[in-house]
């Protein structure tokens, strides 16, 4: 079991899987937050509503924005040249990323510390870009890999991007990137009605009865596009070589509109996942006009889940699909780490995940219950 | 060939965005300890005081915590952005630490800090003081693996070349964690953000005093920061990194570089206290000696010698050569993969690869290089030295002068004398200085490092990202922009918490909305 565990082919699909959990786990949990900055300025009106929503997310946003920054780190470990590339090509656009989650620790920690207004309201349009800017980008580069992007290796495996911060805004990436932006404020309403109190889960709770319409819409359509070949796809037609070196100039792929329906035409099973990123947000609508908090807040989880997962099964085994020469294309053959690496990081993960989860999950018992205004005031200057 | 102005642009940009980072992480370190101490002594001992400590630094910890997380976001993603080409080359193995100070260090942090704050009301105040000590130890977790990845730079252990995969990767995990190099760095990186967390501690615990103002709170964070501040400045000092710069052709150069020493000198070697380097001569000026010391420091002996510059050049030469060999043997094995013989030669000289790969400076195909160009590689492999020995001497000499401050400040507190006016002047004074020793110490660590951004296998020149040059005047723009207006904010605000004090825990939130207190002067 444990050679079968330990052997290259298989750790390159377990680390395919947890690039999928680590990408769901951000959109999981730091989603709702990212969420809740979206909505700030439109759920909560007077400075008190606004301290309400800022603090349901204020203890636990930090930990869940470790997500991402873990997400990065393993992308680095794991697949360095989906690092390499992804992160030099979408230069510019990971530029305003990061500008945006830079504006968020400091928002949430220094909003509170002056009572006056300009200065209130300055941070908490830093907390809306916070929240909108990532939640959309991440959409784009969701939009954008699911196309392919141009980009080439040399024979000495240096990479070399050829597109633009233009090219990558092009109107089908955007239109995944408003997926995006739809399933995170869905997400952050979720969060905002199961947490807090008064007027501000009330706003949240219209907001969000929208917007998972909208998100079940929006990713439906996403699936029609891709279905009439819209978004392209890719297939490898050389034979895969599933413990072969990490090098991926050896193998050749070629564009098929088809490719991306691939995966669910050979495992007809694989379509109960797309059909639950469509159900569980109708579901989530439902929830919020029911009052059903917890169940609606699980639903829209099960949302976030499914249509990230989506997007890989549809891709498997290809990662980042190249646009000018789609042999270049990067797939969980040929991008990963060495078996080493891989094993050694696995096991990492299977240390300090369960902890990870443990103490997250007692952090979260410790903060349960609901943020309302006389609970704010009452935490003193201990709340953001 | 890479483009001089794009590869010198994205060293700029890394060297900002690392700095400033690091202008707020030393504190983070230090003082989430203090912190954990105080709360300790508070639940020992259950006096309030020692509460009201641990929630006033908490505070000022907040404030310097929040900049530190928001920077070292761009950190996690800035190889990928700027430096593509290493993060491929490297990956394998640098990618690890980074990944597992995720799992291990910063989640840990980053989701107890939340409680910290937020948990006054809702834990027992046991339950609360692990709550701080887990946020302590998940901030020096990570100060652990960020230093296992830099030691890893500087000695790069546990790792070989892949000629199918064209890049390093590792063969021994275990020799990467415990790199002495990456060891050393840590002992002497945390304990010089214990000496930053104590100096400013220090500093401002003398301001009250000497105005007379929360002076039960500024005496017992007097004592603490100056007890702390000796145990630390100690530890700087005795177990400074010096013990890794014999390992490594690289590491020794460096060494030799802040020493000034152009040339092998029969043991001991002497110290040169004083001079002017300069890089063209290739000698020092007006240089003040003292004999014997250096070699004794450097070698913790009388009779072994140091390696001075000139025969670390003629080192590396002979590397450059064998790594022409392996070059030509790689070039070979990408024609033909399956090219046993080359893969043999390959094998055996594969060590030296990177020093090849300096000459791609001078040309694109290193088997071309003539004697010059050889030569001229093997000068390029010296960094440049005026600027080490100017920056390691300033850098010591702040440390020394904390140990002082330190020693003073324990002295009198011991005695339970009264600290005199003087001394809290000059803890006051001191506050810049470790900040100056630290930033001075991380230009001496990384561009003594130069010109490898992994020694000896990978130079710098090659390690960047295809990246147009307005894309980086753009980042670095809005880099400086951005941070500029953060830290004025920061400052600000953490001068407004000092001036308002304690009560600063306490009523922030009960003021009228206009009255804007905490721009107003302390009475």
């Amino acid at each position: 079991m444990i050679e079968f565990l330990l052997n290259y082919e298989t750790l390159r699909v377990i680390w395919w899987i947890l690039l999928g959990v680590l990408l769901i786990g951000f959109a999981a949990t730091d989603g709702f937050d990212m969420g809740v900055g979206t909505l700030l300025p439109f759920v909560a009106k007077t400075d008190a509503e606004r301290r309400v929503a800022i603090n349901t997310i204020g203890p636990v946003w930090e930990g869940n924005q470790v997500w991402f920054i873990l997400g990065g780190g393993a992308i680095f470990a794991a697949w360095p040249a989906l690092y390499a590339i992804s992160f030099s090509g979408f230069y510019l656009a990971m530029f305003l990323v990061l500008l945006a989650l830079i504006m968020r620790p400091v928002a949430f920690k220094y909003r509170s510390k002056r009572p006056d207004h300009a200065w209130r309201t300055r941070w908490d349009w830093a907390l809306f870009v916070g929240g909108a800017v990532p939640a959309l980008i991440f959409g784009v580069a969701i939009g954008n890999t699911l196309q392919g992007v141009p980009f080439h290796f040399t024979p000495d495996l240096r990479p070399i991007y050829e597109g633009s911060l233009f090219g990558l805004l092009n109107p089908l990436a955007l239109y995944c990137g408003l997926v995006s932006l739809a399933m995170m404020v869905t997400h952050g309403a979720a969060w905002l009605t199961f947490k807090a109190e008064g007027m501000v889960a009330k706003r949240a709770r219209a907001v969000g009865a929208r917007s998972a319409i909208v998100t079940a819409v929006l990713f439906a359509g996403g699936g029609v596009l891709v279905w009439l070949g819209l978004f392209g796809g890719y297939r490898v037609t050389s034979p895969i070589v599933w413990d072969g070196p990490s090098n991926p100039l050896i193998k050749t792929v070629v564009a098929d509109g088809g490719a991306w329906l691939a995966n669910f035409h050979a495992h007809p099973m694989l379509w109960i996942v797309p059909a639950l990123g469509v159900a569980a947000p109708l579901l989530a609508a439902a929830g919020f006009r029911a009052r059903l908090e917890g169940w609606t807040f699980i639903a829209s989880n099960l949302g976030v889940v499914t249509i990230i997962a989506t997007v890989g099964l549809a891709m498997f085994p290809i990662l980042l699909p190249s646009s000018s020469n789609p042999g270049h294309s990067l797939a969980v053959f040929d991008a990963s780490s060495s078996r080493g690496t891989l094993r050694n990081m696995l096991i990492a993960t299977v240390i300090f995940m369960p902890l990870i989860l443990a103490y997250t999950a007692w952090v979260y018992r410790v903060l349960w219950g609901k943020v309302g205004e006389k609970s704010v005031e009452k935490a003193g200057s201990s709340a953001y | 060939m890479a483009d001089v102005l794009l590869v010198d642009l994205s060293r700029l940009q890394f060297a900002l965005t690392a700095l400033y980072h690091f202008l707020f992480v030393p504190l983070t370190l230090g003082l989430s300890i203090l912190i954990a101490m105080m709360e300790t002594v508070y639940v020992m001992t259950r006096r309030t005081i020692w509460r009201d400590m641990t929630k006033f630094w908490g505070v000022l910890f907040g404030i310097n915590f929040a900049l530190g997380v928001a920077t070292g976001i761009t950190m996690e993603f800035q190889f990928g952005m700027n430096w593509a080409y290493y993060s491929h080359y490297v990956g394998d193995v640098f990618g690890a630490p980074l990944a597992i100070e995720g799992l291990m260090a910063f989640f840990l942090e980053a989701t107890f800090v939340g409680l910290f704050f937020f948990g006054w009301d809702r834990l027992s105040p046991r339950a609360h003081m692990i709550v701080t000590w887990l946020m302590a130890l998940g901030t020096n977790f990570s100060a652990l693996w960020i230093l296992i990845a830099n030691g890893w730079m500087q000695n790069p252990v546990g790792s070989a070349f892949n000629a199918d995969t064209m890049r390093m990767e590792v063969t021994d995990f275990m020799a990467v964690i415990f790199n002495p190099v990456a060891q050393a760095k840590f002992v002497h990186t945390v304990s010089a953000g214990y000496v930053c967390a104590a100096t400013f501690v220090l500093g401002v615990s003398a301001w009250y005093l000497l105005r007379g103002r929360h002076v039960q709170l500024a005496k017992r964070s007097f004592v603490i920061a100056s007890a702390f501040g000796v145990a630390s400045a100690l530890s700087v000092i005795v177990l400074g990194d010096e013990s890794g710069y014999a390992l490594t052709d690289n590491q020794k150069m460096k060494l030799a570089a802040i020493e000034a020493m152009w040339e092998t000198e029969p043991a001991p070697a002497a110290f040169t206290a004083f001079g002017i380097p300069s890089q063209s001569d290739r000698e020092t000026h007006f240089a003040i000696r003292i004999p014997w010391v250096m070699g004794i420091i450097g070698t913790r002996s009388i009779d072994r010698p140091i390696p001075g510059i000139d025969e670390l050049v003629a080192h590396a030469e002979a590397r450059i050569r064998n790594g022409i060999v392996a070059y030509d043997a790689l070039e070979k094995i990408k024609a033909d993969r399956n090219d046993t013989a080359a893969r043999a030669v390959f094998d055996a000289s594969s060590k030296d690869l990177g020093y090849a790969l300096l000459l791609k400076r001078y040309l694109p195909d290193p088997r071309q290089a003539n004697e010059q160009q050889i030569k001229d590689a093997a000068w390029s492999t010296v960094p440049y030295v005026p600027l080490l020995f100017f920056g390691f001497r300033l850098m010591v000499a702040c440390g020394f002068a904390l140990l002082a401050l330190f020693a003073v400040s324990l002295w009198h507190t011991t005695r339970e004398t009264e600290a005199p006016r003087w001394l809290l002047r000059a803890a006051l004074i001191a506050m810049p200085l470790p900040w100056i020793a630290i930033e001075v110490g991380w230009f001496v660590a990384e561009f003594g490092r130069q010109p490898w951004i992994i020694d000896g296998v990978l130079p710098t020149f090659l390690a960047t990202s295809e990246l147009g040059v307005s894309d980086l005047l753009l980042t670095i723009a809005g880099f400086t922009l951005v941070y500029g207006v953060l830290a004025v904010i920061e400052v600000r605000l953490m001068l407004a918490a000092i001036r308002k004090g304690p009560e600063v825990a306490k009523v922030i939130d009960d003021l009228a909305p206009n009255a804007d207190p905490a721009m107003q002067p302390a009475k």
